[in-house]
């Protein structure tokens, strides 16, 4: 039975209630950050390990945090969590940092990790809270890459430019030229961009899941009414 | 009761919000030193592309004087001039400085400038250029900031000091005039300040005189 329920949150957080797609939860980081992949590599690293963090703190504390103090004690374990991850990218990562800088505090008011830490890690036990903020994170985290990629590859013609700033000096063999010369599609890069990226990807999850859903139909006579919930923040 | 419940209520409160910002200030002693070393390192390595390393014998990162000018410099704040000598001798001056009118809002920039008024390098610190057309004055997306090199307020005279639609010799790009506009008259500045000011910024000497508090970065 636990298995099985480990295989549900992770369907929950990778596909069925994905933070970006699903959810549509964290946008401004997420539309913000998103120009190149290598700078979703490192917001998703960042969002991940903060919600896994504040997800098992929280559950941890679960039974001594009382109702009224909640919601400040919620947001005060995120921000110390998020201001030390800060920190530390700054004196390990400065060259990322210098990118995604100003986005870091911005971990903060992505209400993806509050709300996980409210709708979730506030009832469960440590093992599924810690599954699920991973879960969450590495959904997120997916679509900052994909949507960096697309963005990317559309606005400059390469892939994972930019990469030692991530890997060190190594990883430089890691940037791939798919278009020489190519002058640029400028609507990529800009926020709109952005936009109709992460709309393309919203319709391409929801053609998908009709898909599955009428495969199912055809199985069985039954029709599954299974509607995702969404909520905006 | 309502007021025992209150008060361990806000006494939690207190011992969660003490613990949280221990882990900051834990994790904030633990990094500060790797931070500020990071800050000096990517300093010292703008200056060193701008003034060769092996023409200066003075420690340039620390070597600096804050001066004030609103018309030159593009803002009433103090801006830091980096100093390079050989031997107490000047060789060149690295100044910090701001065009105000880029198409969104101040662009920052390092202009160095030998003793002799001729341009050594300019980069760019910081800027909201539009991607894709004003951002090709990022050194990483465009080498036209190398233009300037070698040029002074000699070089072109008076008014080539502008971009080629507007008479000057500097390129513009296509579909940007108003950023590359910017940092031509800024680096025209700079060169009018430094041609004035010159021989007081490198006075400082005598006094052995080291800023403590040496900012990159004040966005």
């Amino acid at each position: 039975m636990a298995n099985n329920s480990y295989n549900e949150l992770t369907y929950n957080g990778l596909w069925k209630n994905n933070v970006a797609l699903v959810q549509v939860l964290g946008l401004c980081p997420l539309l913000a950050v998103t120009t190149t992949t290598v700078n979703g590599i490192g917001l998703g690293i960042a969002t991940t390990l903060t919600l896994v963090l504040s997800n098992v703190t929280v559950s941890l504390i679960r039974h001594s945090v009382r109702p009224e103090i909640r919601i400040p004690v919620f947001v005060l374990i995120i921000a110390s969590f998020v201001t030390a991850i800060e920190l530390a990218m700054n004196a390990f990562f400065y060259d990322l940092y210098k990118i995604l800088g100003i986005f870091i505090p911005l971990i903060v008011t992505n209400c993806a990790i509050l709300g996980r830490a409210e709708a979730f890690a506030s009832k469960n036990a440590v093992v599924p809270s810690f599954i699920d903020g991973l879960m969450m994170g590495a959904g997120f985290s997916a679509i900052l890459v994909l949507l960096g990629a697309i963005r990317e590859l559309l606005g400059q013609g390469t892939l994972f430019a930019q990469a030692h700033l991530m890997f060190g000096e190594a990883a430089e063999w890691m940037t791939i030229t798919v278009i020489d010369d190519y002058s640029g599609f400028l609507l990529a890069v800009l926020p709109p961009g952005a936009f109709i990226g992460l709309g393309l990807l919203i319709a391409l999850k929801n053609v998908l899941d009709q898909r599955a859903q009428k495969r199912v139909a055809q199985t069985t006579v039954e029709t599954n009414t299974d509607n995702a919930v969404t909520t905006t923040g | 009761m309502a007021v025992k419940h209150m008060l361990t209520t806000s006494l939690l409160l207190g011992v969660f919000a003490i613990t949280g910002t221990s882990m900051v200030a834990l994790t904030f002693d633990n990094t500060e030193v790797r931070i500020a070393d990071n800050e000096y390192q990517a300093l010292l390595q703008s200056l060193n592309t701008l003034v060769p390393p092996s023409s200066h014998d003075n420690d340039i990162a620390n070597d600096t004087v804050e001066v004030i000018s609103r018309e030159l410099l593009g803002s009433k704040k103090p801006h830091t001039v980096y100093l390079a000598r050989l031997k107490d001798i000047p060789i060149a001056a690295v100044i910090t400085t701001i065009a105000p009118d880029g198409y969104n809002g101040a662009i920052k920039l390092l202009v160095a400038i030998r003793y002799d008024g001729t341009i050594s390098g300019v980069r760019v610190l910081n800027h909201r250029e539009t991607p894709g057309l004003g951002d090709s004055i990022d050194i990483i997306r465009s080498d036209w900031v190398t233009s300037f090199d070698n040029h002074s307020l000699q070089n072109p005279e008076g008014l080539g000091w502008r971009v080629k639609k507007d008479g000057g010799i500097f390129d513009q790009f296509t579909g940007a005039t108003v950023t590359p506009r910017a940092v031509v008259k800024a680096v025209h500045n700079a060169l009018l300040y430094f041609g004035q000011y010159k021989d007081e910024l490198f006075k400082t000497t005598d006094e052995a005189h080291t800023a403590t508090q040496v900012t990159t970065d004040g966005q």
